[in-house]
Order: structure tokens, then sequence, then C-alpha cells
């Protein structure tokens, strides 16, 4: 494709805060006229993102170009950019008119021409004569919408707005996710939208950016990013999901939760270990067992509105959850089917915990900043560099950090059927994945303990 | 019955409080030269205050001069350097930030005395000479703490996107700070300036330490030198009550403006 | 955005120039002779003077005589004005208020013509009464301060769990409202320890407090042993400080 056709390109950005890394090598390329969030959970860099692109702050590395230009090292009062911030920030000491011709004054626009177009963004977002209002005693709805009128004021090639509806209720919400829909329709420009509202981006986006610790981990349209998550973190962050362990026994053939399954993925090799996402409505549940691909017992059910949420234990004792419109009592046994298409295969990002380290002497070997026993390592001269492997489910976790060889945080959990699969963040901010059958929860503090003989040194 | 007690305790404080002020305004209406001695009903000693048709008012009303001069400038240049240090310290970080507002408030807590002695020491050791240019830097040190401590809160209240904002909308960062910035901390350098003000008209230990021996006056030198000699000019008299007056009907002012604010933001 | 941390750059120069370094003088001057030789003599001399002893002693005696009086005048005042029962009107705060703004030399020098025509002997009693007016309204701001931004709550958990008003106000309202106190310690007694001009008109020069003798040192150019002077007031004023707790109230800033 012709790189005229992107309006933004922003290539190979890094930014760090501290020893903090936010962004990592962060790529986009947006189409002009494109409405793209930028979806991810607290602190994955997608308000940095935008930032930068706002000119509020500089990148490490990288460049961003806009309409072919680069403007990296632009401030923001030249870029042809305009944001719309989370809390508003309008003008306090000005009146609702004031805070919209702010930038047009600036441009030092006609007085008569100010005023056609106040009174023209102001009809766009339903402001019609509040113009002589003071901010302060509009409503937060009414001031999101003179934070809007204010940007686009300005008649920017792109708006970026920073994930301006999180501080509105329900269904304040629900209202301006439609009227920005319809306001990017008229206005034809670029819509640059942070959030970390799933839902708010599959109802607004032509492509979603999912993003977490600083990595891009997809992009693609709403239908892509759900019914084919690249990987367990964007299957378990958009939508409800089954994450289960799988095995790709041959092209077209996958095995979980115990049994073989017909799927439509093929090129992955053979006997490779895989994760598998199944939708809880892409379950069918039955009362009969005949023609079921697998048993199961129903653990609970709760009314959900328009479905029923159903907890199940699978005869091979994985736990699913099952969206339906018919309700199956707790106890009863029922029968399951799950489509080819409906399986979504997809590589592991990693098989085990791989540490680089060095050689302290033959039993003993210094990762993460702290020295461990190990095996004896015979031919291994101190000093020696090696990678060290840890396999998720040897990794101890006890209730007390100082107890531990290292301390850490529970970051991130996934629930895989059967086990948790954590993501512990250690106090120097590497990370361990853990596989384990206690509960945790997020935030939980915790030590962590591996035995000699479980960790495996690889020159 | 107890409210009564109560206010009863108040009213008496405020009388034996008052009641040198009030003791001077009424004396200040009459033509005697000793205090106490009521000869008549007399508005002289106040025509004679503005008209400086007597002895050595000539050097009391440009000692009156002086200390609005200096404070003025003191004011001015306080509430300018206090609000760009204020915008900066609240910009800092870490062990800079902390170091900046432990020294911004040493000359609150220094007695005048101190800060009169310790700038005396250092005009004497740059060897500057003292007159009005020391008093007027002395002034600017001990008045810019309070500055920057009435622009810091604002600044701490405020959206941190409203200045991106500004710059967001094609503001350069000078069209910033004018349009929005400044704007926003007005009423935080507006209190700054006032405490400022009045706390260099106030100032006597730092003053008279620090002017040096031209022979320059502001009304607290000019006081002090006066009551040494013995007996008070009567012409202070009625200046004492009418700067009593001017206080009373600026802090009137001021509180009904407080109180307006307050309710206009609990509206 | 980290550029506009620069913007202290131009006070951080101008609070080295004219606060530390006047500081670090004082201490320089205090040990040098006249010909600027290292010394401690300016010490030893203050420190076998038994008149300079005795004047600080006595500058000790006053401040802490004068503190205590206030504490004892001004806190029943700032409880009954911060008490919604007692005094409802704002008039009354606004007058405690007023007196800090008027120059304390005009206010002193009212004071001492007010004894002077009522016959009364100046000397010790008309010192301590006299600085009990000057500085009765800044013990008062603090307390009231304090105690009309505490919750109403904390009071009423603790009738709520059988504390009677009287209980209340000492187990619960006291000890909340010390720090309060503690600033308005600091506001009236570091500035009566170190006044000079106060005490002179309020006595007719016949009691000398430690302010007046650094101002009369330093006045006939015998700097060094001025600094040194002031040296030891800045080791009270220091101990002094060490009383309030980190996190200041911000009193002087709420007084408008």
């Amino acid at each position: 494709m012709n790189s005229n056709d992107y309006i933004i390109e922003i290539r190979n950005i890094s930014k760090s805060f501290g020893d903090k890394c936010i962004l990592d090598d962060v790529s986009i390329n947006v189409k002009k006229g494109e409405f793209v969030t930028i979806l991810g959970p607290s602190g994955c860099g997608k308000t940095t993102m935008l930032r930068l692109l706002a000119g509020f702050g500089q990148a490490d590395k990288g460049e961003i170009r806009i309409n072919g230009e680069d403007i990296t090292n632009v401030p923001p009062h030249q870029r042809p950019v305009n944001t719309v911030f989370q809390r508003y920030a309008l003008f306090p000491h000005l009146d609702v008119y004031e805070n919209i011709a702010f930038g047009l004054k600036l441009q030092k626009v006609p007085a008569d021409e100010i005023d056609k177009r106040v009174m023209k963004v102001l009809k766009m977002v339903s402001m019609t004569d509040y113009e002589d209002r003071d901010v302060e005693s509009l409503s937060g709805g009414q001031q999101q919408r003179v934070a809007i009128a204010r940007a686009i004021a300005n008649q920017p090639q792109v708006l970026l707005l920073d994930e301006p509806l999180a501080a509105l209720d329900l269904k304040m919400r629900k209202d301006m996710q439609i009227e920005l829909k319809e306001m990017h329709r008229k206005l034809g420009i670029t819509f640059i939208y942070v959030t970390h509202d799933q839902e708010e981006a599959l109802t607004l986006s032509d492509t979603i950016i999912v993003m977490n610790e600083g990595k891009i981990q997809q992009i693609g349209t709403p239908t892509d990013i759900y019914n084919e998550p690249q990987n367990s973190f964007v299957a378990d962050f958009i939508g409800e999901s089954n994450i289960l362990n799988g095995k790709m026994i041959k092209d077209r053939l996958v095995e979980f939760a115990g049994h073989e399954f017909e799927c439509v993925d093929e090129g992955f090799g053979e006997n490779v270990d895989v994760d598998v996402v199944v939708r809880p409505e892409d379950i069918y549940i039955m009362n009969k067992l005949d023609g079921a691909q697998f048993g199961a017992k129903v653990k609970s059910c709760t009314f959900k509105g328009v479905h029923y949420e159903m907890f199940v234990e699978t005869d091979k004792g994985y736990e699913l959850m099952i969206q339906d419109y018919n309700a199956f009592e707790p106890d009863s046994e029922v029968g399951l089917i799950i489509r080819p298409a409906d399986i979504q295969v997809m590589h592991k990002e990693r098989t085990c915990n791989t540490f680089e380290g060095e050689i302290v002497d033959e039993t003993h070997v210094k990762f993460l900043g702290e020295t461990f026993e190990c095996l004896p390592q015979p031919g291994l001269e101190a000093g020696t560099q090696v990678n060290v492997e840890v396999a998720f489910s040897k990794v101890d976790l006890i209730d007390h950090p100082e107890e531990g060889m290292l301390s850490g945080d529970v970051y991130f959990l996934l629930y895989k059927g059967d086990h948790y699969h954590l993501t512990i963040m250690t106090d120097d901010g590497d990370h361990i994945w853990v596989d384990t059958n206690d509960i945790w929860d997020k935030g939980d503090l915790v030590g962590i303990n591996i035995a000699p003989q479980d960790i495996k040194i690889v020159k | 019955m107890k409210r009564f007690f109560a206010q009863c305790y108040i009213w008496l404080l405020l009388i034996v409080l008052y009641a040198p002020i009030v003791f001077i305004a009424v004396f200040s209406f009459t033509e005697s030269k000793v205090l106490g001695n009521w000869t008549g009903f007399s508005t002289k000693l106040y025509s004679n205050l503005f008209t400086g048709d007597m002895q050595g008012t000539g050097s009391l009303m440009l000692a009156i001069e002086n200390t609005l001069v200096i404070a003025l400038i003191a004011a001015t240049v306080s509430t300018i350097l206090g609000t760009i240090a204020a915008i900066g310290i609240h910009n800092m970080r870490g062990r800079g930030k902390q170091a900046i507002t432990f020294m911004n408030n040493i000359p609150m807590l220094n007695p005048d005395i101190i800060t009169g002695v310790s700038l005396f020491l250092l005009f004497v050791f740059l060897h500057i000479s003292q007159g009005y240019v020391t008093v007027i830097l002395a002034h600017i040190t001990f008045c810019t703490p309070y500055v920057v401590l009435n622009v810091l809160p604002k600044l701490t209240q405020m959206n941190p996107n409203i200045y991106e904002a500004a710059l967001d909308l094609g503001a350069t960062p000078f069209q910033a700070l004018r349009k929005v910035l400044v704007p926003m901390l007005k009423p935080g350098m507006i209190s700054g300036f006032i405490l400022a003000f009045t706390m260099s008209l106030d100032d006597f230990a730092v003053t008279f330490f620090t002017r040096g021996t031209v022979g320059l006056d502001t009304l607290s030198t000019y006081i002090y030198t006066d009551a040494r000699k013995g007996g008070l000019t009567p012409e202070l008299r009625p200046l004492i009550t009418l700067m009593f007056v001017g206080i009373l009907i600026l802090l009137i002012v001021i509180n009904i403006r407080n109180i307006r604010n307050s309710n206009n933001a609990a509206e | 955005m980290t550029k506009r941390s620069s913007w202290a750059l131009p006070y951080a120069i101008f609070l080295v120039l004219f606060v530390a370094l006047p500081l670090i003088l004082i201490i320089f001057y205090a040990f040098q002779d006249g010909s600027g030789n290292f010394t401690f003599g300016n010490f030893t001399k203050f420190f076998t003077d038994a008149d300079a002893i005795g004047t600080f002693a006595l500058s000790l005696e006053v401040a802490i005589e004068n503190t205590l009086i206030c504490i004892l005048l001004g806190y029943p005042a700032a409880w009954i004005l911060a008490n919604k029962k007692l005094n409802r009107s704002a008039v009354t705060i606004v007058l405690f208020i007023m007196p800090m703004w008027i120059n304390a030399l005009m206010r002193t020098l009212a004071t001492a013509e007010l004894f002077h025509m009522l016959g009364i002997q100046l000397g010790k009693g008309t010192l301590l009464v006299g600085m009990v007016y000057d500085y009765l309204p800044f013990m008062i701001y603090p307390i009231y301060n304090i105690l009309n931004k505490m919750d109403k709550s904390y009071a009423e958990a603790a009738a709520d769990l059988g504390a009677t008003p009287w209980q209340v106000f000492w187990k619960v309202q006291v000890p909340l409202s010390m720090p309060g106190v503690v600033s308005g310690v600091m506001m009236v007694f570091m500035p009566t320890v170190s006044t000079f001009a106060i005490s002179e008109f309020l006595t007719n020069n016949k009691i000398k407090l430690f302010g007046t003798i650094i101002q009369e040192n330093i006045n006939s150019s015998m700097w060094n042993y001025g600094a040194a002077l002031s040296l030891v007031m800045l080791v009270i004023i220091g101990i002094t400080s060490l009383l309030q707790d980190n996190k200041k109230e911000d009193v002087s800033g709420g007084i408008v």
C-alpha cells in the first residue's frame, strides 16, 4: 500500500519513565478518516501513546509522521491534531463561547468567522444556546460536549480522545457513544480514541489496537479481535472466554479439555502446545448425551438478563463457562458440542520461564538478581553465561513475601479451566509466569521460591 | 446562659485588645501635644497631616512615601518572582523540590531580627552600600515565600491538562501562560500580593538593619526614632487612626469576597 | 513538561544568595574576631558575661510567660469562636484577626501611651501585658482555624461512646487541636524571644531583652559579637522548631 494513504505513521516508538518501560517499539499506521481505538488496561501505555501524538512529551526512540511529515519534534501548538481530555480541561475562567473560540482567536480568525464556527460546532454537539454559560455550571455530560466542540472547532485533521466518556454514568455513556460515531461520520476526520472499556471499543471503532505492557498485542477490526484473538491476553481482555491449554495433534485436529476436536486451523505443526479459546456463547449445551462430543455436570446457573450464564465441570474435570438462552438446573448432566469454526487456536507466547543467568559456583546460579541453589553443574565454570529454564508449574508461591527468595505481586491472572496461569511482577520489574491450583487475587503480595531440582540450566 | 458568658469573655478580650487603638483614635481629634489631655474637639491634626503644616511632617510624609513605594515594589517583584517559582516548584520532583521548599520556609520561620542581621552581614560582606535598594531586596526576601505559599495550592487544584489543552489548541507556551495559567492563578497571586504588601508595610526589624546610614526612613523606623526621642509626634495619632480604618475596610472587603466565593463554590 | 521545572531556577539562585548565604555568614562572622581570625572568643565572652546571660535568661522567661498567658487566654477564646452554638457572628472573628494586620510598633506605642496616661509605672509588668496585647491574636488564629476545620463527628463519636461533654473536650478536642497550639506557640514565642523595639517602648528602655543586645552590638559595629549572639538565638529557634511537626499547618497562608 502506498504510504500516502496513511495520515498517521508511528514507527518504532519507545518511551521510558525512569527504568519503567512504558512503550516498547510500537509501530502503528492509521488511514485517513479511520476511527481507531487504542484499547488496554490501565498502565498499558495507551495514554502515553496519545500524549506523544499530541506532543506532550518526547519519545526516547522512533518517529511519528502526520501526512507524511515528520512531527516527532514539533511542539504541540503546531501540530494538526486536537485533544479531548479525560477530565475535559475546560478553562474555568472563560465561558462556553470563549472556550470554543480559544484556538480560533489564537489563529486570528476574523470575528464573524469565529462566530459562525462556534455556532456550528455547538449545534453539532447539541449545545446551542449554551454559549454564554459558565463552564463550571454545566453537568459532566455538557462539559464533555463543550470539550469536544472546542477540539473540533479548530478543524484538526486528527481528533485525539483520551477516555472521554470515562467520567460519565452508564446511560450517558451509551448516548454519547452513538453521538460520537455520528460525529465521526459527519466530520470525516480521523479519530484516535483511547479507552479501557472493551465494549466501547467494539461499538465505536473501525480498527482496534489492543495494547498491554507497552506492546501491541493485536491490531484488527472489532470482529477480528473478538473472533480471532491472537493470544490469551486479547482473548481474556475482550469479552468473556474459556482459555485452555491444548495440543495441536495435526492440521485440523486439536486436543483440549481431555478430548480431541476438529478445528479449522492449519500450519501449527504436529504435537505442538497451544492455547485454545472458546467463547461461552459458542458451546452448545443440551439435555441428552447422545450426539454430544463430551459430557459435563452443571455447577451453577445465573440469569443475566438476556441469557443464562452457567459453569459446568466436564467429565475430565475442566471448568467451562457457557452462555445460553435456556437454563439447565445445577447438578443436571448435560452434553456439549463445540463446532470446528468456533475453536480459536493460538500460538503459546512461551512454554516455560526463561531467564538469563550466570554460574556462581558448581551448585549455584544467579538470575533475576538473586543467587539460587541448583543441582551440581559439572563442567561449568563460575562466570559462565547461561540460560535458566523453569517450568510454570514448578514455581512455588508463598503467602509471606519476606520468606521467598524473591518477592513480587500478582500482576495478571488467567483461569485455564483446571488451573490458574499467573503473571508475577517481581519487585525489580521482571516477570515470572506460574501455573497453580491455589487461588490468588490480582495485587496479592507473594514470595517466590524455586527448588534446586526444578532449575534447568541451558548453555 | 453558657452563650452569654462566652460572649462576655470574647467581648471583654476585644475591648481590652482594642483599648489602645481606640484611645489613640479618640485623641486624634484634639490638638493637645500630650496624650490624654483633652483640649476640645479639633481636626487640626488631620489637616496638619495632609497639608504638612507643622514641624517635622516633611520627614513623616517622606517616610510614608518610602514605606508605600518600598511595599509596592517589593510586593510586585515578589508576586512575579514567587509565581514563576511556584510554577517551577510544582513541576519539580524529589530532592530538588524538598530543598527549595525548605529554603522557602526559612524566611517565614526566622525571626525578623535574624533575617535583618543576616542580610546586614551579607551586604557588609559583599561591600554593597546600604540604602533603598538593599531594603527592597530584603523585603523581597521575606515577602516572596508568602506568594509561593499562596500560588502553589492553586496549581495543585488545577487540572493538569489545562495547560496542555491550551497548547493543544494552538497556543505557544507563552500564550498559554498569559491566557490560561495566569488568569487561573490570579486569586492566589492577589492574596499573595496583599500579604506581601502588608508584610512589607509592617516590617520594622529587617528595614532597620538594612537601611544603612543614609537616613532612609520608613514609617516604622520613623516611629521608632520618634518614640525614642521621647513623646509621639501628635500627627501620628490621625495617621494610626486612618491606617486602622483603612485596614478595617480592606479586611471587610476581602472577607465579603471570600464568603461570596465560597458560596459560589458551594452552589 | 520537565522544562517547566527550570522556572524555579531564578528563585533557587535568589534563595541561595539571600537566605542560605546570609545564614552561613552569621556562622562565619560568629567565629571570627575583629581582624578576621578564627576564634571562640565571642562565645566565651557571652557565656562569662553575667549581664548578658541575665538578659538572655530574662528574654526566655518573658517569652515563655507570654506564650503561656496567650495559651491560657487564647485557647478558650478560639474555642468559643469556633463553636457555632456559642458564637454565630463572623464579625468577632474578623475583629480578632485584624490586629495582626496593624503595624506592631504602632500598636505597641499606643499601648505604652495608654499605660502612661493611666499613670502605670513602666516595667516588667507592663512589658508582659503589652506583649500579650500584641501577640494574643497570633495564638487565637491558628487554634481557631484547626478547631473550626475539625470534623464534628469526632466529638459526636466520643459522646456516642459515652464521654461527657467535659471528657469530649479534654480527651478528643484538645489533643486534636494540638497542631494549632504548636503553630500558635511558634507565632508567639519566636517573635517575643527576638523582639527589641517592642520591649524598649513598653519599659521605656528600662529592661533590656536579648534582641536589644544584638541590635546594640550590630549598630555599634561589633558585628562578630552580634553574629555570635544571633547564632545563639538561631539555636533557640531551631530547638523550638523541632517542636513543630513536619506537616505544618499552613497558618500564615490562610489569614486573608
